[in-house]
C-alpha cells in the first residue's frame, strides 16, 4: 500500500482491497484500485480481483485510513518480542519418552 | 500516514543502501515503503508502466474480433481474454502506484508519447486466425518473459506477475486450441493459419527486446534482480518451446535457419530484423497511430463518466458544493 491516498485526475481516491479466498481463511490484501466511493470500489474489486471465483468476501478500505508501522526491520517497535525465546514451545526441553506433548 | 525515513545524514544514507543491497543479496523482496535507490525506483516505474500500458493497448488488436468471432463460444472466450488484459493492466498500475506515482499520471505519459508499450501491438490482426496465433505466440512469449518476473525483487510487481501468469495460461491454450480447430477445417482455413504464423513469428521474437550486447539497461536490472534472465536466453527458451508445438499443429515457422543443434541442446534460429523493432518502437509500425488515437479517444470519451461518478459520490457524502 502507498503512504498516502493519491487522487487521480478525476479525484477518485485509492482503496486497498482484501479478499477472503474461501470460508475459514482470513481476508488477504490483494492490491488497490481507484473508485469514486465505497460501493464502486467493491464492485470494481469484484470485477478486477475475483473473475475466477477467487473470493467469497471482499473488504475495501481507503488507503489513507490505514495506519502502518515503519518498514525498517530494526525498528525498536518490534524489539519487545525479539528477546523472549521462552514464548516459543521449542524453548522447553521435554524427554523423548513423554507422550502427547 | 507519516513515514520517518531514519536517514540521519550521510551515515544514515549509507546504512540504508547497505540494508537494501543485503536484502537483494539474500533474495528477499523489497517492499513499497523500504528505502530504495532512485535508479531502482525509476527503473521499476518505467518497466511496470510500460508493461501496464502494453496490457491496455493489447486489448485493441483482439478486441476488433469480438463482434466478428465465428461462434458464441469463441466470442465469450475472446471477451474473457480481453477483459483479462484490462485486469492485468490494472494489477500493474496498482503495483506502480506503490512506488509513489498516480496511475492517471502514467496514462498521461502514455498519451503524450513519453512512455512506451510493447511493439507487438502495433501489428494488425487481419484474420480470425490471428486471434489464435496471438494467444499461442504473443501470450506464449509473454509467459516466457513473465514467469521469471514472479521472483522479481520488488514485492508488489512479483505478486502482480503471479496473478497474471495464472491467467496467461488460459490465453495461450485458447489460442492453440483455436488453431487446432482451424487446422482440422478447410484448405482455406489452414492457409489462414499459416499466413498468420508467417506474419507474427518474427515480431513475436522481437518481443524479447534487442540482443544482449545491445541492451543497455539489462545488466543493472539483473543486478537488482528486477530481471532474472537476459533477452537472448528468454528468446531461446521461447523458440525451443514453440518448435514442437508448431510441428504438432502442422505449420511451418518461417525461418530457413531454424534447426535442432544437438551439441547445444537448443534450436539454432535466424536473427530477427532488429532495425524493424527499432522503427516500430519509435512510432513507425503499421498501427502505432491507430492504437494511440483509439486509446486517446477512449480516455476522452470516458471523461464525463469519471466526472459524473465523482460528482455522485460527493453528493452522497453531502458535499454538493464541491462536486462542481
Amino acid at each position: 500500500m502507498s503512504t498516502e491516498a493519491p487522487r487521480g485526475s478525476a479525484g477518485w481516491p485509492l482503496y486497498e482491497v482484501f479478499v477472503r479466498g474461501k470460508r475459514g481463511l482470513n481476508h488477504v490484501h490483494v492490491g488497490s484500485l481507484h473508485a469514486a466511493d465505497e460501493r464502486m470500489a467493491l464492485t470494481s474489486a469484484r470485477d478486477l480481483y475475483t473473475r475466477r471465483n477467487e473470493g467469497v468476501s471482499i473488504w475495501v478500505v481507503r488507503s489513507d485510513a490505514i495506519t502502518a508501522s515503519t518498514p525498517d526491520e530494526k525498528d525498536p517497535f518490534f524489539s519487545p518480542s525479539g528477546d523472549k525465546v521462552y514464548r516459543h514451545p521449542t524453548f522447553y526441553a521435554i524427554p523423548d519418552d513423554v507422550p502427547h506433548i | 500516514m507519516t513515514v520517518t525515513d531514519g536517514a540521519g545524514g550521510p551515515d544514515g544514507a549509507t546504512a540504508l543502501a547497505a540494508h537494501f543491497d543485503a536484502t537483494i543479496a539474500h533474495d528477499q523482496r523489497i517492499e513499497p515503503r523500504d528505502w530504495m535507490p532512485d535508479g531502482y525506483r525509476a527503473t521499476l516505474v518505467r518497466q511496470i508502466a510500460q508493461h501496464a500500458h502494453s496490457e491496455i493497448i493489447g486489448m485493441q488488436p483482439e478486441g476488433e474480433w469480438i463482434t466478428k468471432a465465428p461462434s458464441l463460444r469463441r466470442k465469450a472466450i475472446l471477451f474473457a481474454k480481453v477483459q483479462d488484459e484490462a485486469g492485468h493492466g490494472l494489477y500493474l498500475y496498482s503495483a506502480a502506484e506503490t512506488l509513489g506515482i498516480d496511475r492517471s499520471e502514467l496514462t498521461e505519459r502514455l498519451l503524450a508519447g513519453r512512455q512506451k508499450y510493447s511493439s507487438i501491438f502495433n501489428y494488425p490482426t487481419l484474420s480470425f486466425a490471428d486471434v489464435g496465433v496471438i494467444g499461442w505466440f504473443v501470450d506464449g512469449a509473454a509467459i516466457c518473459n513473465q514467469v521469471p518476473l514472479c521472483r522479481s525483487s520488488y514485492g508488489p510487481y512479483a505478486r502482480s506477475m503471479v496473478r497474471i501468469c495464472k491467467e496467461e495460461s488460459f490465453h495461450q491454450r485458447q489460442g492453440y486450441e483455436l488453431l487446432l480447430t482451424m487446422m482440422r477445417g478447410t484448405e482455406q482455413q489452414r492457409a489462414q493459419v499459416q499466413d498468420a504464423v508467417d506474419r507474427w513469428w518474427w515480431p513475436s521474437l522481437m518481443m524479447f527486446g534487442p540482443p544482449d550486447d545491445d541492451s543497455p539497461n539489462s545488466a543493472q536490472s539483473m543486478a537488482w534482480k528486477i530481471k532474472r534472465h537476459s533477452n537472448d536466453e528468454l528468446r531461446q527458451r521461447f523458440v525451443d518451446m514453440t518448435v514442437p508445438q508448431a510441428e504438432r499443429l502442422g505449420v511451418t515457422l518461417p525461418d530457413p535457419e531454424l534447426r535442432w543443434n544437438e551439441e547445444r541442446g537448443h534450436h539454432d534460429f535466424g536473427t530477427p530484423d532488429f532495425s524493424e523493432l527499432m522503427r516500430v518502437i519509435k512510432g513507425d509500425g503499421p498501427c502505432n497511430a491507430q492504437r494511440m488515437e483509439r486509446r486517446t479517444k477512449a480516455h476522452q470519451d470516458g471523461a464525463w463518466v469519471r466526472e459524473a461518478a465523482a460528482a455522485h459520490a460527493a453528493k452522497n457524502r453531502g458535499e454538493e458544493g464541491s462536486a462542481a
